[in-house]
């Protein structure tokens, strides 16, 4: 009788403490967690868009080749972009923000906590919304109005979540700050969070405000706003370059954060790394005003100068922004007595391929290119989102001793950092050269030539990435729950 | 002991107070200034696209308001006018909680809360004389749009005001950046707003 009712009290117990546990998780006000929350909930987008990049190169590979409809593939594109962006960029970027920002900047915690867990709650329901309208044909272009409704609500409330984390955390960084840390002295990481998240308080309203009009007018008239078509046309620049840039702003921060960590030096010429960092956030100025700023060679000097500055001021300053934090990085590896940290593989390659993004869209805006309307702009994109979730790499095995209290082992995170890396170019560099194929299509162009074979090695680069992203996520959850533990900090080494 | 005691340190100084509302505020200020602006730019950027046509007076205008459409210009104007009168109350709330002044902070607020009730109330108004239906064309979908967003703006000022209001009629009033903050979101709302009347209702 003993036995059975200390059984039952046992297995009421852990009822009990498994139902606290959640009830703790899904009403934290911790920083940790919520990050975390954030993170674990962007790897599910991560396997998403790997999945619709695997589905829509192999539609792509032949002209016979015709798993999906021609509706659904319009949706596939638009789950493809808005899932990298909205579903993979964002939540890494803020997840991390949150989990880290306060412990580095000695706040016992994030000011707004819960403004920040209602922007987490916010952006997951705008998941399930854009996820679910998608599906049911409801996304950009989507033949099912009630759906497109959705849609375009679901994107709408996951703006004002991500503007919610985003006004907590630069609150935390402003406000609660050690005393005697100054704005100047915070860690490399911190400073591009709040960089990242002023540029985010500026620019997304801007997107808010275009998708109010369209839902309006999308549910009620149709007349202004072109409808289901209009969409990408006044909302696709939320998705794409260069807002883009200001979503990887932490990743570059990381590589900034890191390098002087394995030279073991203090970061030389900090001031200009901080002014690097801030340059990407020039980004905002080409995105909000909504178009693309095209270098048009042609005409006398005077036109080509009319030309040639807002094209540098609006795709080319970002760029300049990266190189100096890529260069000073170097330099603080080279004057340092460097030794290899695993986390710095996965980052360094991870922000090389974001340049690389990012110096796709400059070519991409230089009209005698001719590269508008091709696959080139989908390449740029892979190259970021791919390049930010190595990134993301790096900041779970660095800051993984921080929030969990346990290490990957160093050949698991250079090994898929290295694997990362080949998947990502091959996902992305056949489009940079396939300029006669159409974007945004798997069957109107030609299929004569290298197409094919194109076609075949970017299906091949995203189930790489794939496996990629299934080992990282195993090796995580194993290392992280039952690893080697450690008791320093990952600040104790600077 | 006594000699423990002398050699003790002394305790560091106090930490600057750092207003984490008012920040915060600030913040969501300059987000709603982007929101409304960029709508604003949207409004500009339709009404410069239509076609041009002859007006009353002779001159060439762009047939963006349609002709049978007349703005009530004095429920608009007197909006604008009461939303600067919020901005003076919601500054004297903050006067009186520096000076731990209960009553004149709640009158304040009581009276900026009244403010932003009429406004929404004329906003209501306005759109009851122009009697014009949402889908009849271009200008009439941007204008409910537009306008609507300001008034939900407007509805959070109010909630942020009676919400002060009960701060301050329980006497919490130790806190004053809660109160700066009441009033940077009037001076938001009021700058937003007139630059929409400006655009909107003077401009046409």
């Amino acid at each position: 009788m003993n036995t059975v009712n200390s059984t039952a009290t046992a297995g009421h117990a852990s009822t009990s403490t498994a139902l606290g546990t959640v009830a703790n998780w899904i009403t934290t006000t911790d920083h940790k967690k919520i990050g975390r929350l954030f993170v674990g909930a962007s790897a599910l987008w991560m396997l998403n868009i790997v999945g619709v990049g695997i589905a829509l190169g192999i539609e792509r590979i032949a002209p016979d080749t015709a798993i999906f409809n021609s509706n659904s593939v319009t949706q596939l594109f638009a789950m493809l972009r808005t899932g990298a962006t909205f579903g993979v960029l964002l939540p890494l970027a803020l997840g991390f923000g949150i989990a880290v920002v306060p412990t580095q900047v000695g706040s016992k915690s994030l000011s707004f906590a819960r403004l920040a867990m209602f922007g987490f709650y916010a952006w997951l329901i705008a998941s399930g919304l854009v996820i679910g309208s998608i599906v049911a044909n409801g996304g950009p272009g989507g033949g099912n109005p009630q759906m497109v409704d959705l849609y375009l609500m679901g994107v709408g409330v996951g703006v004002v979540g991500v503007i919610a984390a985003s006004v907590s955390l630069l609150t935390t960084v402003l406000t609660s700050r050690q005393t005697g840390l100054s704005m100047l002295e915070i860690p490399m990481f911190s400073w591009s969070v709040f960089v990242a998240a002023i540029s985010l308080v500026l620019t997304l309203p801007v997107l808010l405000g275009s998708l109010i009009y369209v839902a309006v007018d999308h549910h009620y008239g149709r007349l202004v706003f072109g409808g289901n078509e209009g969409i990408d046309m006044w909302l696709g620049w939320g998705f794409s370059q260069p807002q883009t840039f200001l979503y990887v702003i932490p990743a570059i921060g990381l590589l900034a954060e890191l390098a002087p960590v394995a030279a073991r030096i203090r970061q030389p010429l900090r001031g200009a790394m901080l002014v690097g960092v801030g340059l990407v956030s020039t980004a905002i100025f080409g995105s909000v005003t909504q178009t693309p700023h095209v270098f048009v060679w042609g005409g006398s000097l005077s036109d080509k100068l009319k030309s040639a500055i807002p094209y540098a001021w609006f795709n080319l300053l970002p760029v300049l922004g990266v190189v100096i934090v890529t260069l000073l990085s170097l330099l603080a590896i080279q004057k340092g007595k460097t030794r290899l940290i695993a986390p710095l593989v996965p980052t360094f390659l991870g922000v090389g391929m974001i340049v690389v993004g990012m110096a796709g869209n400059a070519v991409q805006k230089i009209e005698s290119a001719k590269l508008a309307g091709s696959v080139f702009e989908e390449a740029a994109v892979t190259y970021i989102a791919y390049g930010a979730m190595l990134c993301a790499w790096g900041a779970i095995s660095y800051f993984g001793p921080a929030l969990w209290g346990r290490k990957i082992p160093d050949a698991s995170v250079i090994g898929i950092g290295a694997l990362g890396l080949f998947a990502t170019v091959l996902a992305s560099a056949p489009y940079y050269f396939a300029k006669d194929q159409v974007a945004g299509v798997v069957s109107d162009f030609d299929y004569s030539g290298p197409q094919t074979l194109f076609n075949t090695v970017v299906s091949a680069g995203h189930v790489l990435m794939a496996l990629c992203l299934l080992s990282a996520i195993a090796i995580s959850i194993k290392s992280l729950s039952s690893g080697e533990t450690v008791s320093a900090t990952v600040w104790s080494d600077q | 002991m006594s000699t423990t005691t002398s050699h003790a340190l002394p305790s560091g100084a106090q930490p600057a107070p750092r207003s984490s509302i008012l920040v915060a505020t600030s913040a969501i200020a300059a987000a709603g200034t982007m929101l409304m602006f960029g709508m604003l730019a949207m409004w500009f950027k339709f009404r410069d696209a239509s076609p041009l046509r002859e007006s009353a007076g002779g001159k060439m205008i762009h047939d963006w308001l349609p002709s049978d459409i007349k703005i009530p210009e004095v429920a608009t104007n007197t909006m604008a006018f009461t939303m600067v009168i919020a901005c003076v109350m919601a500054q004297w709330a903050v006067y009186s909680t520096r000076r731990n002044d209960s009553s004149h902070a709640t009158l304040a607020l009581a009276i900026t809360s009244f403010i932003g009730i009429a406004a929404i109330n004329a906003q209501v108004a306005v759109y009851l004389q122009m009697d014009m239906g949402l889908t009849d064309g271009a200008y009439q979908t941007m204008f409910y749009t537009i306008t609507g967003t300001m008034l939900t703006l407007l509805v959070t000022g109010v909630t942020f005001s009676i919400v002060a209001m009960f701060r301050a009629v329980a006497g919490r009033l130790g806190d004053s950046s809660v109160m700066s903050a009441h009033a940077l979101y009037w001076y938001f709302l009021t700058a937003v707003f007139v630059a929409l009347w400006f655009v909107v209702y003077v401009q046409k």
